[in-house]
């Protein structure tokens, strides 16, 4: 397989212009469902039914308790609910899950993460994929806009206590903004070929004698909320290199589309609710730079195709797929793993070291290029309040940003945000590695085992999701720590967000001065860029030096 | 106190906010897009099944189909697939998951060269690298269009057509236009072994659909 520079241009190109094309219409909706005042009579209908009073205004706490109730539900309802799969109808023969693996994938689905300890095919029926998982794919990606939404609130309003209501800022995005989106996307899919159906058939090839059971299933419908929700877990066990979820280069390139949609426009509605529009250009621009940059180096590395179980087959090929190629793998694989889906279309665990390297070095990067759905532009607002910091540092003045000063409690609010992911993923991978009963879960050897085991971590503390599958994670210990770097990967930074978010709503605004460090344009773009790659460069060089660096640069 | 009854009040709209959402999100969402697939691509939505000449489904264009033994040796009269990490059963999908320098995946990938080479009759360096590597999803129904090649003298031989005849058929299953130049050409062994076999029993034509 060789890697056809031309089509890869094409579709980095259409892609940015595609996406630019789309990102300040689809900006512009979402700015107006985040401010909207009224309800639609079948939200009223809904607000009712749940019993939700969508006039009250709430406090940060107020809105952080009602994320993480909503979340402790989602976990616990999900996980139960497995549990009795075999007493539910809509699940075939199989049983009940394993409570390992159900808490786990409880934990998974509800964190946006969707890394898959179970096998689809083997484990979960049409109840539990359609009813709970795809049904948390919406909710898990609404709750990470809406936490942004409230982040961009606290820093647009000035002298309160009030961040608006999560249940309806929850409702609505799911409502209007992602329901309308993944119905268009799952229609589109259907005619690509992606399967929508409920009952598996039964084929035989009377010439070869060969009879199979084609799977059915509601494939089409998950897919297209699994990848625009940047959630990734699959209907079936190879993810989106099967082809019932991706069946054709054409599909492919439009979930790398779908993926990148949300989190791209998000930054546009940010500018608009904050009344200053080169704010979210220069986001936008910052999270552009950083794709193109990534994705020209993964598709270097893919291109390369080092390794010597690749030269021995004469070229890539393992774990790719023939109808994609080097070239739409080398683009997804980026792409997922810059934003928190972790869906793939070519098995990571194969790709060459250096190219395994550069989708780890993006989950490190906090998946803010352009990131999940809302988690993306809340890591990269945290990073313009440290460059900022950092900018003030330098010219001696207090730093501000978009008129709120950045004091004590800001700081620390954000400085733990920036080490909450990789303490979980130095400490829990660490901890992994010392332990020979854990190690055996990785099969690999050499530097490519330790690979697994950072990536594992890397992925799960980043609510990405995607794996180097080599590695087996159902038992207990590996269940509970992934567990474990998921729960606190997820809700740790989402409380400290809220908690900034309420800090900065309750400060006037400081008019800007001489002394106020412009947070827009080439120059604070520059500063974020660097602040961003220094700072994951400083927390990981020595565990990436230890294992894709390690097994790509010596071999 | 006070925090105890919030954290129980919030508890409670979860609970009700999720159920609700559950009825449109998971209930009704999924069943909208199976009606409209039904109407407007019942071929796709149902998975892409190929019938034969009798009618009867035959296969799926989009999940491999090999005729291998117990031991993985596919049959020499057709054309063969990519190696499989689930040996092409679709009641499973999965890669090998072996890292790019891995002994293991050397050692298969070895096997896999000699196996390939002395099956067509043709020197290890000819086998192209799709032959001797799993997919990732071990349901790859493509190979590429030289491992095609390779294959046309065997399955010319075995079904009595001549390799003119099997390299028309392998021209027309192999993938061309936007999908081709996105992802790269491909040849789709499942439509094409059906294909050679209707053309083997002239009087009985295969029709897709």
């Amino acid at each position: 397989m060789t890697f056809n520079p031309a089509s890869f241009a094409a579709q980095v190109a259409a892609l940015l212009i595609v996406l630019g094309a789309l990102h300040k219409p689809l900006g512009i909706y979402m700015a107006r469902v985040f401010e909207g005042k009224t309800s639609s009579r079948p939200e009223r209908l809904f607000y009712r039914l749940a019993g939700i009073d969508a006039g009250t205004d709430q406090t940060w706490s107020v809105y952080l308790r009602s994320v993480l109730a909503f979340s402790a539900v989602s976990i616990l309802a999900v996980f139960g609910l497995q549990r009795l799969q075999g007493v539910l109808p809509g699940s075939g023969s199989l049983p009940g899950v394993d409570p390992w693996i159900a808490m786990n994938t409880a934990i998974s689905f509800v964190t946006n993460t969707n890394w898959q300890t179970y096998v689809p095919e083997a484990t979960v029926g049409i109840f539990v994929q359609m009813c709970l998982l795809a049904v948390q794919n919406f909710l898990s990606a609404a709750v990470g806009v809406v936490v942004a939404v409230a982040l961009i609130r606290g820093i647009a309003r000035t002298r309160t206590q009030r961040l608006g209501n999560f249940w309806v800022d929850l409702a609505r995005t799911s409502f209007r903004l992602l329901l309308p989106l993944a119905f268009v996307a799952a229609v589109v899919m259907v005619l690509g070929g992606v399967v929508q159906n409920f009952w598996p058939t039964d084929v035989t090839n009377q010439a070869s004698g060969v009879s199979q059971i084609i799977p059915g299933g509601p494939v089409a419908s998950q897919e297209a909320i699994k990848i625009l929700g940047t959630n990734g877990g699959g209907y079936f066990n190879a993810n989106s290199a099967h082809p019932f979820e991706n069946p054709n280069a054409l599909i492919s390139i439009f979930e790398v589309f779908l993926i990148l949609l949300i989190p791209s426009a998000l930054p546009y509605a940010f500018g608009r609710m904050v009344g200053d529009q080169r704010q979210g250009y220069t986001v936008a621009a910052v999270m552009g730079t950083l794709w193109l940059a990534s994705v020209s180096l993964m598709g270097w590395a893919v291109a390369a195709g080092q390794g010597t179980a690749t030269a021995a087959a004469g070229g890539l090929g393992e774990g790719f797929e023939q109808r994609f190629g080097p070239v739409p793998s080398a683009i997804f694989a980026t792409s997922t793993t810059l934003t928190s889906t972790g869906a793939v279309n070519v098995a990571h665990d194969s790709l060459p070291p250096l190219a395994g390297g550069v989708a780890m070095v993006n989950m490190m990067l906090g998946e803010v290029a352009p990131g999940g759905t809302g988690s993306g532009l809340y890591g990269l607002l945290i990073l313009s309040i440290i460059s900022v910091f950092i900018a003030g540092l330098m010219v001696g003045r207090t730093p501000e940003y978009l008129g709120k000063k950045i004091g004590p409690t800001e700081m620390k609010l954000a400085a733990m945000y920036i080490l909450v992911t990789p303490t979980l993923v130095l400490a829990l991978a660490g901890i992994t590695v010392l332990l020979p009963e854990a190690m055996v879960n990785a099969p690999a050897t050499g530097p490519h085992q330790f690979s697994e085991v950072l990536y594992a971590f890397t992925s799960g503390a980043n609510n990405n999701g995607s794996a180097f599958g080599g590695i087996t994670t159902s038992g207990p210990y590996l269940s509970v720590m992934m567990g474990l770097a998921m729960l606190l990967g997820r809700f740790l930074p989402i409380v400290l967000v809220l908690a900034l978010a309420g800090s900065l709503a309750r400060q006037g605004k400081v008019p800007a001065s001489a002394g106020t460090v412009p947070t827009h344009g080439p120059l604070f773009g520059g500063l974020l860029l660097g602040v961003t790659v220094i700072m994951t460069a400083l927390s990981y060089f020595p565990a990436l030096a230890l294992g894709p660096l390690a097994e790509g640069l010596l071999k | 106190m006070n925090t105890l009854t919030g954290y129980l009040r919030q508890a409670g709209t979860a609970l009700r906010f999720l159920l609700f959402a559950t009825l449109v999100l998971g209930v009704a969402y999924p069943l909208a897009v199976f009606g409209i697939g039904q109407l407007i691509a019942p071929y796709q939505a149902n998975g892409s099944i190929l019938k034969d000449s009798s009618g009867a489904p035959a296969a799926s264009a989009l999940i491999v189909q090999a005729a291998a033994n117990d031991s993985g040796v596919q049959d020499p009269r057709w054309f063969h697939a990519r190696p499989s990490a689930v040996k092409w059963d679709p009641a499973s999908s999965s890669a090998s998951n072996l890292g790019p320098n891995d002994q293991k995946l050397l050692d298969a990938v070895t096997t896999n060269r000699s196996e390939v080479a002395a099956a067509e009759g043709v020197g290890a360096a000819a086998v192209p690298p799709d032959a001797v590597t799993a997919s990732g999803s071990g349901l790859d129904p493509d190979i590429s269009p030289a491992y095609a090649q390779l294959q046309i003298a065997r399955v010319a031989a075995a079904n009595g057509l001549s390799t003119d005849a099997v390299a028309s058929l392998v021209q027309q299953h192999t993938s061309s236009g936007l999908a081709a130049f996105l992802g790269q050409p491909s040849v789709n062994v499942t439509a094409l072994n059906l294909a050679v076999a209707a053309a083997a029993r002239p009087s009985q034509p295969a029709q897709s659909k």
